[in-house]
């Protein structure tokens, strides 16, 4: 790195890597790789950055889990004043890893383009906090951690809501000593978590950055992620969800979750230009259910390659939390007054061709917060690449975003 | 007109610390200037997504929206003046539009290109051809006016004129409060200010 200006920007892990590798030979046998069990040269999940909450953590659903522990990652400084601190909130499949390699998975930051120095969350400026969330699978208490008897939670594990994953976060931002965020930020079901930080802790969050995110899952949403839970469940290596007890793996499900789940978050429009109805290395259709098309090609490789680095039981957890979100519904049944006299600082962003989280829905939210009379801006960038766009190259929201915080941090003095 | 000539003008008429709302605001410029000038509480909807991710990155706090359909999110009496620069012509409904600021601010403030400005009137007389700044069919007016059609319009939607300026070129004439069917014939451009009835 020579400066800021010449940094380099990988490019995107989650999609434009993997379009471009997908082209292997689908059919062949691979060596069984297990994600929790990650290969002897890469460190454990154990070794990564955790804290355990000092206290028992309440869940909506009534029970309290008594030890929780929370892995995080951090980058830049926090100032004297600890009035920097962004924290950033990840999607589904994320995790804490957002501007630095996973060095479990290898696998690269998830969001390269947008979190290092002199990038739109300059870390030469704010002090990045990001954890793994409530329910995950890297390092952070979730069904695969033991349960007070030893064994692996499993489904034995509490189900959990979008509320209580910001509940973890609060008190791990309390323990590392910042009473006040000056953003936080995050897209897809990074930005549920945002919107729920904004109503838990309106005097706490400065500015919010709520992405290509909805206040609802709507039927849809839950209809795509009930397929998901239903393909882990059927699947017989699943076992009720004792799998890591019994040492088996429901793959096979998770990979099929992942499928369809990642349609969703690709538009038709990008799903054409990249593949159409192009065949996978062969001339002509095999009369046979190989995968022929690139798009069936490509998709198994998307669910395959999931399973390396992610749990089944997480899967069903986390997705069961988003199903559960309904902000307005704690309200009377009207999101304006979950944030009325809010006086953080809004910036909406969402993408045309979004069919996961509809340009609608954060118009919804804005509506809201325009009628609850808090200070609000929402983009909707014109793009083709769906709701995956928030991890694209897409200049005009990353501009937008890099002169919200700049105009943000003016306001609070940094 | 310029921009930068037209935004002063329209500075001049709103009261420090006012609550503003620029409908059509590009990327912020007049914004921009009201709030380091007049300190306001500033606004925008934006049409353009691009324009508008440039206004927010100013600082600004902007909606990307369409003023033909979005103004209905915003509530009653939000703001104390709601400006409409030089985009009233553009809009495919310029009477709901007129009508969905006048219930959202008490004071509205218009600027547009008037039609009955007398040079447009003698060249539609003599060449009989319409008066386009280029060809008509590349025209972005939607809905040409003349100042005379604008005050029947905000009459109509309970509001009564303040004051109006003639802009012409870099020129801007004093606000006025009376001698509008002058400014019919004589101004170029005009920047009128009204209020509820």
């Amino acid at each position: 790195m020579t400066g800021k200006g010449q940094r380099r920007i990988p490019a995107n892990p989650i999609y434009e890597l993997s379009i471009s590798r997908f082209r292997m030979d689908t059919s062949a046998a691979r060596p069984k790789t297990l994600a929790l069990m990650p290969d002897a040269t890469r460190p454990s999940i154990e070794s990564l950055q955790k804290l355990i909450l000092p206290a028992p953590l309440p869940l909506d659903c009534g029970q309290v889990l008594e030890h929780v522990e929370i892995a995080f990652e951090t980058w830049g400084t926090l100032n004297a004043e600890k009035s920097n601190a962004i924290l950033v909130c990840h999607a589904l499949t994320g995790d804490q890893f957002c501007a630095g390699e996973n060095p479990v998975t290898g696998r690269p930051a998830w969001w390269p383009r947008m979190i290092g120095p002199g990038l739109p969350v300059d870390t030469d400026r704010y002090f990045v906090i990001a954890t793994n969330v409530l329910g995950g699978c890297m390092g952070t208490t979730g069904p695969a951690s033991p349960a007070p008897d030893g064994l692996p939670w499993g489904t034995r594990f509490p189900v959990i809501t979008i509320a209580d994953m910001v509940r973890a976060q609060r008190a791990l931002v309390v323990e590392l000593g910042i009473e006040s965020l000056f953003s936080v930020l995050g897209g897809s079901m990074g930005g549920m978590q945002v919107l729920e930080w904004a109503l838990q802790v309106p005097d706490a969050v400065h500015s919010a950055v709520p992405i290509a995110t909805s206040a609802r899952h709507s039927a849809q949403n839950i209809a795509f992620y009930e397929i998901g839970r239903q393909a882990i469940m059927s699947d017989p290596d699943w076992r009720d969800g004792a799998y890591l007890v019994d040492g088996t793996r429901p793959d096979r499900g998770l990979a099929i979750a992942r499928m369809a789940a990642h349609v969703t978050y690709v538009s038709e429009g990008a799903l054409k230009r990249k593949f159409d109805r192009g065949l996978q290395d062969r001339k002509t259709q095999s009369f046979s259910f190989d995968a022929d098309f690139q798009v069936e090609s490509y998709l198994r490789y998307q669910g395959r390659s999931f399973t390396d680095r992610f749990d089944a039981n997480s899967y069903l957890y986390v997705t069961r939390a988003m199903d559960y979100f309904d902000l307005a519904s704690a309200h009377g049944g009207r999101l304006a007054d979950a944030f009325v006299g809010s006086p953080v600082r809004f910036c909406l962003f969402s993408f045309s061709s979004d069919w996961h989280y509809t340009p609608g829905e954060s118009m919804a939210i804005t509506r809201a917060l325009v009628a609850a009379g808090a200070e609000v801006s929402h983009i909707e960038t014109q793009t083709d690449k769906g709701h995956d766009a928030f991890l694209l190259e897409e200049s005009a929201f990353e501009a937008a975003l890099r002169g919200f915080l700049e105009a943000s941090a003016e306001r609070r003095g940094l | 007109m310029s921009a930068r000539t037209d935004h002063a003008a329209i500075a001049t008429r709103v009261p420090d610390r006012a609550r503003v709302l620029d409908v059509g605001c590009g990327n912020g410029e007049l914004l921009d200037l009201l709030r380091h000038t007049r300190d306001v509480d500033a606004r925008g909807l934006e049409l353009d997504s691009a324009d508008a991710g440039r206004a927010v990155a100013r600082g600004l706090s902007v909606i990307q929206g369409d003023a033909d359909t979005d103004l209905e999110i915003f509530p009653n009496d939000a703001f104390d003046v709601a400006i409409l620069s030089k985009a009233i012509q553009h809009m495919m409904r310029p009477n709901h539009v007129l009508a969905e600021l006048t219930r959202l601010a008490p004071r509205v403030i218009v600027s547009f290109r008037n039609y009955g400005y007398w040079p447009r009137r003698l060249s539609l007389l003599v060449r009989g051809t319409m008066p386009a700044k280029g060809d008509w069919y590349e025209e972005s007016v939607l809905h040409a006016c003349t100042v005379t059609d604008m005050l029947t319009l905000a009459r109509h939607q309970g509001l009564m004129p303040v004051a109006a300026a003639a802009v012409s070129g870099d020129k801007i004439g004093a606000f006025k409060q009376s001698g509008f069917g002058r400014l019919n014939w004589a101004a170029d451009d005009v920047i009128a200010e009204f209020a509820r009835a």
